[in-house]
């Protein structure tokens, strides 16, 4: 079974929700929806206080080609512009709205018709992508229309969907699969119209193997679909790990995937795509996974954006007693947050209720140099080294290690016998070296 | 809600992995060539190898306490690793003076000289050892002669080893096949009934505790690997170049502190290089110096030496010699 060849380590996987079908979470009584969903410039509001909104409609406009529209989650009133604290933890620029009913816009198609035939051209469905707000779902956010505008003198050839899911505890993607297979096998093809391949390829971990066999089973009606289970390793999710593990096609450093002929989106962007383009429904809706070994109803659910953490936890049996810690994202590479008002965005794919056993690191030992980091390290890296250059400001030598490789996947810090916080001094190293390097291009 | 939350960069979980479950891995990975040892030379090994762990544990903890003055980390193992090492290394004779000077050396000042685990340059254990071979020169080369515990400890009756044997005898002129006549088979070295140090004798105990640190993934294969297949390749070419003037590879495998050294020696975390690459030049190095030190060198055994003059390579190659990045040559199938 494929797998990608360098580093990598085996977390428990703690998938508690693989078994839970994925609900509908009440729509709630107020959203704060911020402008900053993505990666690129913040879009531009357009509504005004006191403004009534309804269900999909466009609240900021995407400013830039590298940018998203933003829609309104509910329908209802405008009460105010204003900064909240969103999951990164940075304060930013949000639209709060009070909910009355739940009015879509008409033009959306609520009908549970699945549409297979395709009728829009690559132009248009590029055009329906940005106008409907998506973005890729695994967690990165970058615009999706970007990654279908094949740039003039680069090719793509073959279409990777990563239905990997390697974070430990989060099963949003692998329940999307299972419950609407079919929508993000067409989201597929039209992902293949977009950017003109004609072969694609869904890669699943084999600790999903009800989605594999699904996801195979229905791919046989699908011209140029195939689905490929891949062995369990942590970060496969990554993109150039991704690449590597199934068309063993290596992203050379700094380079994008297209660099390699390949375009990579995840199962719920595909997922989101089909919606926007046979249905147009923006995205203002997506899976979330809540889970932790102390909620008494961990689950999946569909949830609007904007719906701040606190609702979803209450969906779930209520905060435990005993929780220490929020993350947002996955275990490995997720965000903990400082409180559960912070709305759920576009990126996020599940929270975990830590208990407070689990919140705190143990104590950092010194380094014995067992070099269990560099075996762990995806990227072939140093880790230890780059900490040491990064602590002591060495920045033009953590620049000659490839820190700007780091894609911050925390397999180091998480396999180092000392507990050394290895990844917390890298992504300060590599912030300042990518920050010098800026400045270096602009004097010149 | 009135409790706060911890917030904290990522990654929010931690593997299992800790400095002293790797340690005490290690310990149980020479839990073999300790019982063989016992086995062998009784009473001796016992009071040798108690004394030299006893006496590392109490050097680290009292420069420790009273001279950095920094929280005790006495429990991780490490000096434990290095009192076994060290007792490993030296004969099941020697008195308990001398082990308690080796173990001063060893902790106080190859270890503790530079800031404790993971600052010092030279594996400790072996700085010890040579210190003792070089200061106690009588009593680090008697070595008992394997009968369990009627070897005794104080009155054993010494013999030379293998590796002795052969070296003294060949520059005295004596025949290679004549001299093999007084030494063990290789099928008794391999059990490790022979003379020599406490844990390096039993080679069958050595390569449990091999598969042990494999399994769980405390070493990688690198340098064992590397030191014992340098060594068998050198010695290869010499035994066939002239076979009546040099002995076999197996003969140069067996005898000896090759084992001990490539498996637990050389593979000491702290002195030994972190990239796979590294590894392996490390490792050959190692197994080439053996030989060079036993065959043209004053010693008759030159694995420890190897090891430290390795030792002194290992900043430079851990600078030098990198990993292969990802997407670093790119050759796209």
């Amino acid at each position: 079974m494929k797998t990608f060849p360098i580093g990598g380590v085996h977390p428990p996987e703690n998938k508690l929700t693989s078994g839970s079908e994925i609900q509908y979470l009440p729509v709630p009584a107020a959203v704060a929806i911020p402008v900053v969903q993505h990666i690129g410039a913040p879009a531009v509001v357009v509504v005004n206080k006191d403004e009534k909104v309804k269900t999909g409609q466009v609240i900021a406009q995407s400013k830039g080609f590298v940018s998203s529209n933003i829609h309104s989650s509910v329908s209802g009133k405008v009460t105010k512009i204003d900064t909240i604290i969103d999951s990164t933890g940075y304060k930013q620029t949000a639209v709060f709205i009070t909910t009355e009913g739940d009015e879509w816009d008409e033009t959306i198609d609520r009908s549970n018709e699945i549409i297979t035939e395709i009728k829009l051209s690559p132009e248009e469905i590029v055009k329906r992508c940005l106008e409907s707000g998506i973005v890729g779902l695994g967690g990165a956010t970058f615009p999706s229309h970007v990654k279908l505008t094949v740039p003039a003198g680069k090719r793509c050839d073959v279409l990777i969907i990563n239905g990997v899911e390697c974070e430990p505890f989060l099963t949003s993607d692998h329940r999307l699969m299972l419950e609407r297979g079919e929508e993000i096998l067409i989201g597929v093809s039209i992902l293949m119209k977009a950017l003109k391949v004609n072969k694609a390829m869904i890669g699943i971990e084999n600790n999903k193997p009800d989605a594999v066999a699904h996801m195979t089973n229905l791919a046989t009606a699908f011209q140029g679909i195939t689905v490929h289970a891949l062995k369990v390793k942590y970060p496969q999710g990554a993109e150039k790990q991704l690449i590597k593990a199934l068309i063993k096609r290596e992203v050379p450093s700094g380079k994008l995937p297209l660099d390699v002929n390949t375009v990579v989106h995840n199962v719920g962007t595909a997922f989101a795509v089909y919606e926007a383009v046979q249905k147009n429904k923006p995205l203002f809706e997506r899976v979330v996974t809540i889970t932790g070994k102390s909620l008494s109803k961990p689950g999946n659910y569909f949830v609007r954006t904007g719906t701040p953490v606190k609702e979803l936890i209450a969906a779930a049996g209520g905060m435990p007693e005993d929780t220490g810690k929020i993350v947002s994202g996955g275990p490995m590479m997720g965000k903990s947050l400082a409180s559960t008002e912070v709305p759920l965005t576009k990126g996020i794919s599940g929270i975990i209720l830590f208990p407070a056993a689990d919140s705190v690191r143990k104590e950092s030992m010194p380094c014995i140099r067992c070099s269990k980091c560099i075996q762990a390290c995806p990227m072939n890296l140093e880790p230890y080294l780059l900490m040491t250059l990064s602590e002591k400001g060495l920045f033009e030598r953590a620049e000659k290690e490839r820190i700007t490789d780091c894609m911050e996947c925390g397999s180091c810090s998480y396999t180092c016998p000392a507990n050394r916080p290895l990844l917390d001094y890298i992504r300060m190293g590599k912030a300042t070296v990518i920050k010098i390097a800026r400045e270096r291009v602009s004097k010149q | 809600m009135g409790n706060l939350l911890n917030v904290s960069p990522s990654p929010h979980a931690h593997g299992k992995e800790t400095t002293q479950k790797l340690m005490f891995g290690v310990v149980l990975a020479l839990l073999p060539s300790l019982f063989t040892s016992v086995f062998y030379f009784g009473w001796g090994a016992i009071i040798v190898t108690s004394v030299s762990v006893a006496s590392c544990l109490l050097f680290e903890y009292l420069i420790q306490k009273f001279l950095f003055k920094k929280p005790m980390t006495i429990t991780d193992g490490s000096a434990l690793v290095t009192g076994l090492l060290l007792a490993f290394n030296v004969p099941s004779n020697l008195p308990v003076f001398i082990v308690v000077i080796g173990a001063f050396i060893s902790i106080a000042v190859a270890k503790m000289t530079f800031g404790g685990l993971g600052n010092n340059p030279f594996n400790p254990a072996l700085v010890g050892r040579v210190f003792m071979l070089i200061s106690f020169p009588v009593q680090m080369t008697s070595w008992p002669v394997p009968k369990g515990f009627a070897t005794g400890y104080a009155d054993a009756v010494t013999g030379a080893t293998p590796l002795a044997v052969v070296k003294e005898g060949l520059k005295n002129g004596e025949s290679l096949q004549q001299l093999l006549t007084q030494i063990p088979t290789p099928s008794q070295m391999f059990l490790g009934n022979m003379g020599g140090s406490i844990g390096e004798v039993a080679a069958v105990a050595l390569l449990i505790g091999f598969i042990w640190l494999l399994y769980k993934k405390i070493i990688t294969w690198h340098i064992p690997v590397s030191v014992i297949g340098s060594l068998l390749i050198f010695t290869a070419i010499l035994w066939l170049a002239n076979p009546e003037k040099n002995a076999s590879p197996l003969f140069h495998l067996l005898a000896g502190g090759v084992l001990l050294g490539a498996i637990f020696m050389a593979t000491d975390y702290v002195t030994s290089p972190m990239s796979p690459l590294a590894m392996i030049i490390y490792g050959c190095g190692i197994g080439i110096l053996t030989v060079i030190i036993r065959v043209w060198g004053a010693y008759p055994e030159g694995v420890s030496f190897a090891i430290l003059i390795m030792n002194a390579f290992v900043p430079l190659m851990n600078t030098y010699i990198k990993p292969k990045r990802f997407g670093e040559e790119v050759k796209n199938g």
